[in-house]
């Protein structure tokens, strides 16, 4: 297990590398920099001046060997715009995208599990096939138009819940969050609505999936024989095996939920790292794009990472392949 | 799409039979039209392509020619009469006074040319590598493989985010961002079939004949790898005009001047708020209703072309 652990964390560590690598040229293959920060009226020698500042006049390899350098002791830059170190300016934005993402989990469990629940156990119900056909349209759905829509009807038009920011939040532990008062709940329940409508569709389809086999096995008729009641065996005996799959793929969802947060905070103005990094790619801020892209790669192939090594952990046949 | 099925599979014409004959393609075409929805979901997107294809003879107006906009008649709303008398804004008029039903009509046509043609190009390359990795085996599989899980492990809006960050952003990005998300797609479901195709007697034969390679991948391998792949592609289509809604409503996709779906839905984002709701509802619905049908017949073309559910 520990050869595997090792082997399996040099691999990940790789591809951090292999990532940095693709991202720095990648960035540095776009647009001058120069041209956006310094004032078109600046003289050569002002101009060389900033140039050399900014470490641009170095040769790409000799750039790249000083990000990296800087970047093991968590140093990811400075950005252009903001001049202030790139990674603080994320790490600031991040609980705003974790408190939505982890939000639009959540709500996607409490609403897809009953209606998936519900489906499965009377599959031929109208409102069985009512949940099915929205499931549909949640994945076809445009994210974003469907986050206009949700403004248009409940901010505009029924003028029930703010459409942009945050509202109040409250201090803890140095982070801001919006979820433990009134104002701060109403800013967030839209953008987290809109954010889990993807999760949503997915939670019920596998909910009544999962609900659909677990009815035809064998421990499920002997609990129905035994006489118990239907809300027992459901509860209960249906309940737990179900849980199993939805909880493993909400939470590798998790990730790509982190990721789609950039378009639901843009349309609602959530002050996230998403809505940072559109506007970062807009004026070419370079470091915090950099900074950007490597903490959202490290986050995913650490997510990876971990379920791999739950699976292998759970299910001995993938152990015995390592090996 | 069907054209391609009829060539994969021999098509056994004879003139004297006329209908009576089951051919394969035939029975496809039967056994695809016993979901309603599914035809229902052809017809809509037959009239779609109709309609971006005709226009500019059809559309009221050319939302493209800055001399016929008239900013006076600026956010109208929908049922308005020109400032001139001369047309009837039916959908209403953007902020620059531009005919809605003529920016959706011309904003399809970016639209589905962008989605197809990117999702095309996607499956000409993941195909080409799919098979190459099936047939070749060994370390070439492995290291395709590898890119493809890799690929796979991260979602596609950051993907794209990534290759827009580097690329900037045009109309040409926006379609590499978008062959880069999906090829990989292609790639593990053409591998998964020709894993099992190629171990058949026919590719066995083919081989004894000592034809060149690309021809047994070509034209042995890949017709019997066609099935899943129509279904994909199906998807992956709708797939692609989401995601390019999604980067031109985020700034990062086609320019201005060209606006498709997505530009069109972000351009009334800021009208919304004062109760302007058409200019981002209309190209919303038309939107909708194109990623719904495309999705509905790849739905019906995935039960009828799989294998294991055939009777």
């Amino acid at each position: 297990m520990s050869v595997y652990l090792l082997r399996r964390l040099i691999q990940a560590l790789g591809v951090v590398l292999a990532m940095s690598v693709i991202v720095f040229i990648g960035v540095f293959a776009i647009g001058d920099p120069v041209e956006i920060l310094i004032s078109p009226d600046a003289d050569q020698m002002e101009r060389e001046r900033a140039i050399a500042a900014l470490g641009l006049d170095l040769p790409l390899w000799q750039q790249y060997a000083i990000f990296l350098g800087k970047a093991v002791q968590g140093d990811l830059g400075r950005s252009f715009v903001f001049n202030e170190p790139a990674l603080q300016l994320i790490l600031q934005r991040m609980p705003a995208t974790l408190e939505l993402a982890f939000a639009a989990t959540f709500g996607a469990i409490l609403i897809g599990l009953p209606l998936g629940l519900y489906a499965g156990l009377k599959p031929n119900s109208v409102g069985s096939k009512a949940i099915m056909a929205g499931s549909i349209l949640g994945f076809s759905l445009p994210t974003f138009w469907v986050g206009l829509m949700l403004i248009m009807v409940f901010a505009v038009q029924l003028g029930w819940l703010p459409s942009t920011g945050r509202g109040e939040t409250v201090e803890i532990l140095g982070t801001r969050w919006s979820f433990l008062t009134a104002d701060g709940l109403s800013h967030l329940l839209m953008p987290a609505l809109n954010l889990a409508l993807f999760k949503i569709s997915l939670v019920i389809r596998l909910t009544r999936a999962g609900v659909r086999e677990t009815m035809l096995m064998d421990y499920v008729k002997f609990a129905r024989a035994k006489g118990l009641s239907p809300f027992r065996v459901t509860f209960v005996h249906v309940f737990k095996n179900i849980l199993i799959p939805v909880v493993t793929v909400t939470g590798l969802e998790f990730g790509s939920t982190i990721a789609f947060s950039v378009v639901t905070e843009s349309i609602f103005a959530w002050p996230g790292m998403g809505k940072l990094i559109i506007d970062s790619i807009n004026v070419l801020d370079r470091p915090v794009i950099v900074a950007y892209l490597m903490i959202v790669v490290m986050m995913f192939i650490t997510i990876n990472l971990v379920v791999d090594l739950m699976y292998s952990v759970l299910d001995p046949r993938v152990r015995l392949e390592s090996k | 799409m069907s054209a391609v099925v009829g060539q994969g599979t021999p098509v056994v014409k004879d003139p004297g039979a006329k209908d009576k004959v089951e051919t394969p393609f035939r029975r496809f075409a039967s056994e695809f039209m016993e979901s309603r929805l599914a035809l229902g979901g052809l017809v809509v997107i037959s009239i779609i392509i109709l309609l971006a294809i005709l226009a500019p003879f059809i559309s009221p107006q050319d939302p493209y020619d800055l001399a016929v906009l008239d900013i006076m008649d600026g956010r109208m709303e929908p049922g308005s009469l020109s400032g001139d008398g001369s047309i009837t804004y039916w959908l209403g008029t953007d902020d620059q006074g531009r005919d809605m039903l003529s920016g959706i009509l011309y904003g399809l046509r970016i639209s589905l040319t962008v989605g197809a043609g990117s999702a095309f190009i996607a499956c000409m390359v993941g195909a080409s590598l799919g098979l190459a990795a099936a047939y070749a085996g060994g370390r070439t599989d492995s290291i395709i493989m590898r890119i493809v899980d890799l690929q796979l492990s991260f979602p596609s809006i950051l993907v794209a985010l990534m290759i827009l960050a580097f690329l900037g952003k045009s109309i040409t990005n926006v379609v590499i961002a978008i062959v880069v998300v999906e090829w990989a797609y292609y790639a593990r479901t053409v591998r998964g079939t020709a894993l099992v195709e190629r171990r058949r007697e026919y590719i066995e034969a083919a081989e004894c004949l000592a034809l060149p390679r690309y021809r047994i991948l070509f034209r042995h391998l890949l017709p019997n790898c066609l099935p899943p792949l129509i279904v994909i592609g199906t998807m992956q289509v709708a797939r692609a005009i989401a995601l390019e809604a999604t980067l031109s409503f985020l700034g990062l996709g086609v320019p201005i001047t060209e606006p498709s779906l997505g530009l069109l839905i972000a351009n009334g984002y800021e009208y919304m708020l004062s109760g302007k709701y058409w200019i981002s509802f209309y190209p919303g619905i038309a939107l909708l209703v194109t990623i719904v049908a495309i999705n509905l017949v790849g739905d019906q073309l995935r039960d009828v072309l799989n294998p294991r559910l055939q009777k």
